[in-house]
């Protein structure tokens, strides 16, 4: 009964979902980028000032923050641009992934009517992510010219620091997501994750209130050191050192190769699961 | 069981070529087991109490039991059954949505799913976004679409609305622009759930003509429908499945009648 030629697709077959995924994916490369660019159309159209809210909304949070604790934090120099070289940090992460979440949820009645690389929904958030870091990048630079910041060169650092939160936030958003399908339960949890995870960050107060004891527990913190990889070049002016960008490092490597691992070898369930 | 003459009875227009015989989707011993909670556990509270009682328990039932079946390339072939015989399970695991739990499906060509009713639409986008937006779905690039747009905007009759958001659109004008979407481009394997029932009488005539068109290109057809007189006027083999199990496979008008009596 078998046919000579080799299969397009044989159920039998996949020994290695981790690669035969990277392979579907490239063949899909088109949904990703309609899936991204869905997003960044469809969440501003009915709104007046439309993406111009990307750029809106760090400057607002910030803003506020600065109203309320520049006066705490009077030692800290350019309130505003060490506020703001964080809040894009942390952005970018609870943004991207929430969204690989909700979108695998989402896709959930897609993926029971027809075959699509399971990991788009959580790469395509964190495009998404992605894109509004990129922007959110404009009024950081606003705001540094108007406090009268000069933009220190070492800025061309931040590709790196980019590559690795990307790679961390990706790995962390697809173990989410996949844990999202089991238990409802953890997009509601995580909410509250959040909050709690945003105020041990270092990201609206000073790294230098921090008592001694405690010290240990924020370095066992993967954004203490992603914020870091940013803060460094734009607010202090300075190229992290090998010592401060190691941990980012292994934190983006060990959380995308688990994620990546996890996820792919699940991903046959989930459209049992949803 | 299949003459050519039998086939050409069905298509007077022009005589069909029979297929070499040539496998395109090959179900080796498929079995489905899905596995039902007895009841409903939806926190971590619950299912860790559970788990460590051992108390998770699941229903397990066979949505297929070890089907064997050959699909040859160029044929169309209609999936019949009760409610429930496993007709959806059986397409799902064709097209890649499900793995089976046991047996080997093996696909020797591309799969074009008929999603429902535009599934994937953005009410937000336009007509034109998510005509983009659905074929990057269906696995088509950007150089693909752009070929068969205009196509599919004169096949879906929407000219004039296709730079409206798709929220305005009414349910007909939304499922044709999804037919439109999913046939534009003649597929290897296309298959058919049960929606060939979209849009009005003039429009279900210009998607069965597609349909016979497809056929004459060399498509291979699967239809899953409760429409008996539609699947054996369209078929050429008619499968029947029953609580999951194959029970006949071969003429439409055979197999269909077989299949009343047992009702």
């Amino acid at each position: 009964m078998t046919s000579p030629a080799k299969p397009l697709y044989d159920s039998a077959a996949q020994a290695y979902p981790a690669l035969s995924e990277l392979k579907e994916l490239r063949h899909y490369r088109f949904l990703l980028f309609q899936l991204i660019r869905r997003d960044l159309v469809a969440r501003y159209k009915r709104s007046i000032l439309g993406v111009a809210w990307t750029m809106l909304n760090p400057l607002g949070t910030m803003l506020i923050m600065t109203l309320v604790f520049s006066n705490l934090f009077k030692s800290v120099e350019s309130y505003p641009v060490y506020i703001l070289s964080g809040l894009i940090v942390w952005n970018f992460f609870s943004q991207g992934t929430n969204a690989a979440m909700v979108g695998l949820i989402w896709g959930g009645s897609l993926m029971q009517r027809i075959y699509l690389p399971r990991t788009i929904f959580g790469i395509s958030a964190i495009g998404t992510a992605l894109v509004n870091l990129l922007i959110a990048l404009i009024p950081l630079t606003l705001v540094m010219l108007i406090t009268g910041m000069a933009i220190p060169l070492t800025v061309l650092f931040l590709p790196v620091s980019i590559l690795l939160l990307t790679m961390f936030t990706l790995g962390f958003g697809l173990i989410l997501s996949a844990l999202a399908i089991y238990f409802p339960d953890v997009a509601e949890m995580y909410q509250i994750l959040l909050t709690a995870w945003m105020y041990l960050t270092p990201i609206i107060y000073p790294e230098e209130i921090i008592p001694e004891r405690f010290l240990g527990l924020y370095r066992s913190n993967p954004m203490y050191w992603m914020v870091k990889l940013f803060r460094l070049p734009i607010y202090y002016g300075r190229i992290p050192t090998f010592a401060e960008i190691l941990p980012a490092l292994l934190w983006a490597i060990g959380f995308l190769t688990i994620g990546w691992l996890f996820f792919t070898s699940k991903s046959d369930e989930y459209a049992y699961r949803i | 069981m299949l003459t050519a003459s039998d086939v050409s009875a069905s298509l007077p227009e022009v005589p069909y070529a029979p297929s070499s015989r040539e496998p395109i989707v090959v179900l080796e011993g498929v079995s489905v087991q899905y596995r039902v909670p007895k009841e409903r556990i939806g926190t971590f509270k619950e299912y860790a109490i559970r788990a460590l009682q051992r108390r998770l328990q699941f229903m397990k039932f066979l949505a297929l039991k070890d089907v064997n079946l050959t699909i040859y390339r160029g044929e169309v072939i209609g999936i019949i059954g009760k409610n429930g015989a496993g007709k959806s399970t059986m397409l799902k695991v064709i097209s890649r949505v499900l793995r089976p739990t046991k047996g080997r499906v093996a696909l020797y060509g591309k799969i074009a799913p008929l999603l429902e009713l535009g599934a994937g639409f953005h009410p937000e986008l336009s007509g034109r976004e998510n005509v983009y937006l659905n074929g990057a779905l269906l696995g088509y690039n950007q150089a693909e679409m752009d070929e068969v747009f205009e196509k599919i905007v004169d096949f879906a009759e929407m000219r004039d609305f296709i730079d409206a958001p798709v929220r305005t659109y009414s349910s007909g004008m939304y499922a044709r622009l999804g037919f439109a979407v999913a046939t534009a481009r003649v597929p290897e394997i296309l298959i058919v759930d049960e929606i060939l029932s979209v849009g009005d009488e003039s429009f279900q005539k210009k998607s069965n003509d597609l349909m016979q068109s497809f056929q004459r290109q060399g498509t291979t057809v699967l239809i899953v429908s409760h429409n008996l007189t539609k699947i054996q006027e369209l078929c050429q083999r008619v499968a029947w499945l029953s609580r999951g199990e194959l029970k006949m496979v071969g003429d439409p008008a055979e197999v269909v009648q077989a299949y009343r009596e047992n009702i």
